[in-house]
């Protein structure tokens, strides 16, 4: 299955990805045969399965609304690249929210 | 601008975050109150989004938008699940946001927004949960340079979603339906919905068509309001805007914009092509709900009588309209004036006094209707003391504030403060000098001014420091004046 490169950025932008040309080219050809991997399961006919969100023979996994003590603020920042007065300290994004 | 320009038409949807009511966060144990926390101290490996922790759902939550749908009518599905929103933004710990996609907890409900009387239906799409984000502020840094710091306490508290369908037309309608929402949402309890502390968050979707073109997908979604009266205007400009790009012929271009208070406009956040491609798939570590009908039965058997049921029934026994609308605004005011009329209160009497009396003295005392200290029955004690003409209404309100200083009944306050003066010798010489010194009040009962008799009254009542029984004074007034004037 083929993937132009077009889609190759968009994915890579997304997830915020730096790819050099190199690294586009070999991964429209990967991800196009991931892609011809799983057009496998379009032979298969599925119209007498539900749709299925969860392999996982589990449901109503929930807990009752009780506290616990959090972290020390010490062990939360520990692995922060950089702190100022007890927040993580990132470069200056656009607020968005 | 209130309404769609002629040969136009507008369409306004509404998405409003609720943060419940919980004490934990939604997939962990962390208090959700982050309140007066300093930053970074409601975190665990969960929320800070650790690798190789294992969130899980939070109940209570799940039962608070139960509840929430089954106000707003919702249908209550079966089936429910939660997704991963992928988003890169250092809001998220993760980088991607636990929320429902295609299988919420409530669906299609409608909520009746009603103005001047008259109500619009407006239809509502979905309510359903997800985790509130980091909190982000803007800075420049110690060093001087610019920064943004990240406070985690807010991520993972849990974060309920009402969203509408496009059935709103005009932004007084928008507010109103902020309204009623919050009014809802503080009935029942779910969530504070305090505007101010960002409790409750109501984002817009809103465009202007040709009333002769159909209605396009296109739409500008606009946020950063942060009260009603910031939606209604937010709304207004942006129609406004809308309608003269539409004049001069331009076309819609899908947008996010921020509401800028201080300028009164709407500002680009956001065009199309930066527009999110949020890749969502089920979330691995959640197993999906099964809501059963037994669950939802016992939610809805947990729900409060609704407000237009207690008006209507409070009205119908005589409590003053606007009285009863001022009460229900408050439901724990409410559920105490009920408790109070259970003990055998006189409705309206009690209903006015509460709404009045009563919520002056929370006001001064700085209390909330929740934290009352009189027992319903005392209270409903010294409504019958002054029913029965043993206390004049200046007294009664004397006797209250002592009653919340003091913790003693109604009745043994009373009579500490000695006998009703009810004989007319003791009160002929107050009345008379009453009269005395109040010629403009005198001449206004003349001219048939019944409420200069309440006032001279009221000045007998300041004199007997409210011990004298109002009946005998007003009879003595009126005696003293010749009659009715």
């Amino acid at each position: 299955m083929s993937i132009e490169r077009q889609q190759v950025d968009h994915v890579a932008a997304l997830a915020r990805l730096d790819l050099t040309d190199a690294e586009r080219e070999r991964l429209r050809g990967e991800l196009g045969r991931i892609l011809e991997a799983f057009q496998v399961l379009d032979t298969l006919d599925t119209s007498g399965i539900p749709p299925t969100a969860q392999v996982i023979p589990l449901g109503n996994v929930e807990r009752g609304d009780t506290v616990a003590d959090p972290l020390p603020r010490g062990q939360v920042l520990r692995n922060a690249p950089r702190v100022e007065d007890g927040q993580i300290r990132v470069p200056p994004v656009l607020d968005e929210s | 601008m209130t309404s769609a320009a002629p040969g136009f038409r507008v369409v306004i949807g509404l998405e409003a975050h609720v943060q419940l009511k919980t004490r934990s966060k939604m997939f962990c144990a962390c208090p959700a109150d982050y309140a007066n926390a300093e930053p970074n101290t409601r975190v665990c490996p969960v929320c800070l989004g650790m690798p190789g922790v294992l969130p899980v759902i939070n109940r209570r939550a799940v039962d608070l938008t139960i509840l929430t749908g089954l106000v707003l009518d919702c249908r209550i599905p079966e089936h429910a699940k939660f997704d991963r929103k992928n988003y890169a933004y250092p809001d998220l710990m993760k980088w991607y946001q636990i929320s429902q996609y295609d299988l919420p907890l409530c669906v299609n409900g409608h909520l009746d927004v009603t103005i001047d009387g008259s109500a619009d239906r407006v239809r509502i799409r979905r309510v359903h949960l997800e985790e509130d984000t980091a909190k982000l502020t803007h800075v420049t840094a110690s060093d001087g340079a610019p920064a943004s710091l990240i406070d985690v306490n807010r991520s993972g508290a849990p974060l309920m979603e009402v969203v509408t369908e496009p059935d709103i037309k005009t932004p007084a309608q928008a507010a109103a339906f902020g309204e009623q929402l919050r009014g809802l949402l503080r009935w029942i309890g779910v969530s504070t919905a305090n505007m101010d502390e960002g409790a409750l968050r109501i984002d817009a979707n809103v465009s202007v068509w040709p009333a002769d073109h159909p209605v396009g997908a296109a739409k500008v979604e606009i946020k950063n309001m942060n009260s009603f009266r910031a939606l209604s205007r937010a709304l207004a400009y942006e129609i406004e805007r809308q309608t003269e790009l539409r004049r001069r012929g331009g076309a819609l271009v899908q947008e996010t914009r921020g509401w800028d208070e201080a300028s009164g406009t709407t500002l680009v956040q956001r065009t199309k092509e930066e527009a999110h491609d949020y890749r969502y798939f089920p979330e691995p570590d959640l197993p999906p709900l099964h809501v059963t009908r037994a669950r939802v039965d016992q939610l809805r058997a947990q729900l409060p009588r609704m407000p237009d049921d207690v008006a209507a029934d409070l009205t119908s026994q005589g409590a003053p309209s606007a009285d009863v609308a001022e009460l229900l605004h408050d439901r724990a005011l409410t559920d105490y004036a009920q408790a109070v009329i259970q003990a055998g209160a006189d409705v309206p009497a009690a209903v006015t006094w509460i709404v009045h009396d009563l919520r002056r003295v929370l006001n001064a005392r700085g209390l909330a209707a929740d934290a009352i200290p009189i027992p319903p029955p005392e209270l409903a004690a010294l409504l019958q003391l002054r029913a029965n003409g043993s206390v004049s209404s200046t007294m009664a309100a004397d006797v209250l504030d002592e009653m919340f200083a003091t913790g003693k009944p109604a009745a043994a306050i009373v009579h500490a403060r000695g006998p009703q003066i009810s004989a007319a010798d003791q009160l002929l010489a107050i009345a008379r000098q009453v009269i005395q010194e109040n010629p403009q009040a005198v001449s206004d009962y003349h001219a048939g001014k019944q409420r200069a008799l309440q006032y001279l009254m009221g000045q007998v009542m300041r004199l007997t420091r409210g011990k004298a029984n109002p009946g005998a004074v007003s009879a003595l007034i009126e005696q003293e004046l010749g009659g009715t004037g």
